[in-house]
């Protein structure tokens, strides 16, 4: 089936709902697409609506005042007819089409059935977000490692602890909520590592002064975590994971400046899960093959370019949160309203927010982008990472290829890019389109320029038979 | 508690958990093995990225469970659902 609207905003997380809300709020019809079965995306990841009372996660979550107020919002939007809420729709392409664009989605409610779904507007706002980036480890894919991402969607969305003995790892200050998250529930938090060092923010007092509301959050998880007698370990990494069938042991040693384990510092702990993550990757799927451009961050990462409204360099899409550099909700909220505003002005509407409360969300956001920026200046992936690595490490999971293959690519045959890698290993190829690795692999092959997905034409898995459908409404037209 | 089929054997959950949870829940962390080195797998990024966890629900292969809210009476196989 198809459906159109003057807008369509694709990813229902902070960004994409401050975005819907805005636009509804300026009159325009907005179709709303996410693949989740509720609003919230990762940050404000619910169970579905019928299932609250059953599972209970409401005590996990952060600024749910603000959640509440944009789904009142949202669902007072479908009341009106003004709103096309289609949850459990997976986005596999958007494409230009004429002036505007044409968004192609399965519909997977009745999954694994799949309805093919075109979504058609003259304007697309993407706020797909990110995921947790990952560095490889020896052992890092045996079961029951997961991403801190993971082991927190299965808590605030199932409510449910992936293990009763957990390691966290990696850097940046995501580690603090997942491991209070888990400690209520019950979980012995054994050891977070963080592999920076505190003392890194100091030399950024600008953005930690200009946010005083961050030292806030801060300390009320050093507070959760001091309850809990959980103690986080700065400059330490979890480098090894050993197990059978599951993982069983870490390995976690402390890092030199560079990254480096020290030499004699090594530990096992006991654990029956770990969860590690190493900042996020922007979700870009749909954004590149759009031909929109592209500018780094200071976390290594390539993030599309907008300008102060929020507008790629492609006329009529717009960005906001993740997508546009790893910063937070705060901060993505901020990015959907001002993108919204730009829809709404470039649409000839009047605009939502009066002169004063734009120049305040102005603000807000600026303040919270050089937060994001001090963050992962404070928080980088340690240099010498890869020095973890054995040659039998697997480095892609979805081909198996090992850091050994990777780095003789590299060194052998000269591969400077994770593309040239994946020509020659494989590694990329599989499941995941290089989406777990492509970061790493990025790293091991050259760590000088931003890291660039690979472009890839289908976002996410599409039956032919569902693929036969968008034929049929292509050719209607 | 409602009730899935996995691999011939009822397996409870709670409404509204994805089948990756209602497995999680059940303490099983691996469900498949890789097509190379034969390594077991389970979920690993819990949000549709990684494909680690994938079985195949109703007879149909290649399932991410993580994004896949089980419903009573779903059969689910594992062991399934890699690049066939």
């Amino acid at each position: 089936m198809s459906e159109s609207a003057d807008l369509i905003v694709v990813g229902a997380g902070p960004a994409g709902m401050a975005a819907a809300v805005t636009a509804l709020a300026g009159g325009l019809r907005v179709i709303l697409v996410d693949s989740g079965t509720a609003v919230g995306g990762q940050f404000w990841r619910h169970p579905p609506e019928h299932a609250r009372s059953a599972i209970r996660t409401e005590d996990l979550h952060h600024k749910l005042r603000d959640y509440h107020a944009l789904s009142r919002a949202l669902s007072a939007g479908r009341a009106k007819g003004r709103l096309g809420l289609r949850l459990a729709h997976h986005v596999w392409s958007a494409v230009r089409e004429g002036d505007g664009f044409a968004v192609r989605a399965v519909d997977r409610r009745e999954v694994p059935e799949e309805t093919a779904v075109v979504l058609r507007a003259p304007r697309l706002l993407v706020a797909t977000g990110a995921y947790d980036r990952q560095l490889p480890f020896p052992g890092w894919d045996l079961p029951g490692v997961l991403t801190v991402g993971g082991l927190q969607a299965l808590l605030k969305g199932g409510g449910v602890a992936a293990g009763s003995r957990v390691a966290l790892g990696g850097t940046g200050p995501f580690l603090l909520p997942v491991a209070a998250g888990l400690a209520k529930r019950g979980v012995e938090v054994v050891a977070v590592c963080e592999a920076a060092h505190p003392l890194a923010w100091l030399r950024h007092p600008g953005p930690l002064l200009g946010n005083p509301g961050k030292w806030v959050e801060g300390a009320r998880y050093a507070a959760a975590l001091a309850r809990h007698g959980i103690r986080v370990r700065p400059r330490t990494a979890i480098v090894g994971a050993e197990g059978g069938d599951r993982v069983t042991s870490v390995r976690i040693a402390s890092l030199a400046h560079d990254g480096s384990p020290r030499p004699g510092t090594e530990r096992r702990v006991e654990v029956d899960a770990v969860g590690v993550g190493w900042g996020f990757t922007p979700q870009l799927d749909l954004l590149l093959p759009l031909g929109c451009e592209l500018t780094g961050s200071e976390d290594g990462n390539a993030v599309v370019a907008v300008d102060d409204g929020q507008r790629t360099t492609v006329p009529g899409l717009y960005a906001a949160g993740e997508a546009c550099g790893v910063g937070g909700a705060p901060l993505a909220v901020g990015e959907g309203r001002l993108a919204a505003e730009s829809v709404l002005a470039d649409s000839g509407a009047a605009p939502v927010l009066g002169k004063k409360r734009l120049a305040r969300v102005r603000a807000t956001v600026a303040r919270q982008r050089a937060f994001a920026r001090a963050m992962s200046l404070a928080h980088p992936i340690p240099p010498a990472w890869s020095s973890w690595l054995t040659d039998e490490t697997v480095v892609c999971r979805c081909e198996e290829v090992t850091a050994g293959a990777v780095r003789a690519a590299c060194t052998g045959s000269g591969a400077s890019d994770h593309r040239q890698v994946k020509q020659l290993t494989r590694a990329g190829m599989g499941w995941c389109q290089g989406r777990m690795c492509g970061p790493a692999v990025h790293c091991l092959a050259s760590q000088e320029r931003a890291y660039v997905p690979a472009e890839r034409l289908v976002a996410t898995p599409v039956t032919l038979g569902a693929l036969g459908d968008f034929e049929k409404y292509s050719e209607n037209r | 508690m409602s009730e899935i089929i996995v691999d011939g054997r009822p397996l409870a959950f709670i409404e509204g958990q994805t089948v990756a949870a209602a497995l999680v829940a059940a303490g099983r962390v691996a469900w498949r093995t890789t097509r190379i080195g034969h390594r077991p797998r389970g979920v690993f990024c819990g949000i549709g990225v990684c494909f680690d966890c994938l079985v195949t629900i109703d007879g149909a292969g290649g399932q991410r469970a993580c994004l896949v809210p089980a419903r009573p009476g779903m059969t689910v196989t594992t062991g399934e659902g890699d690049d066939e």
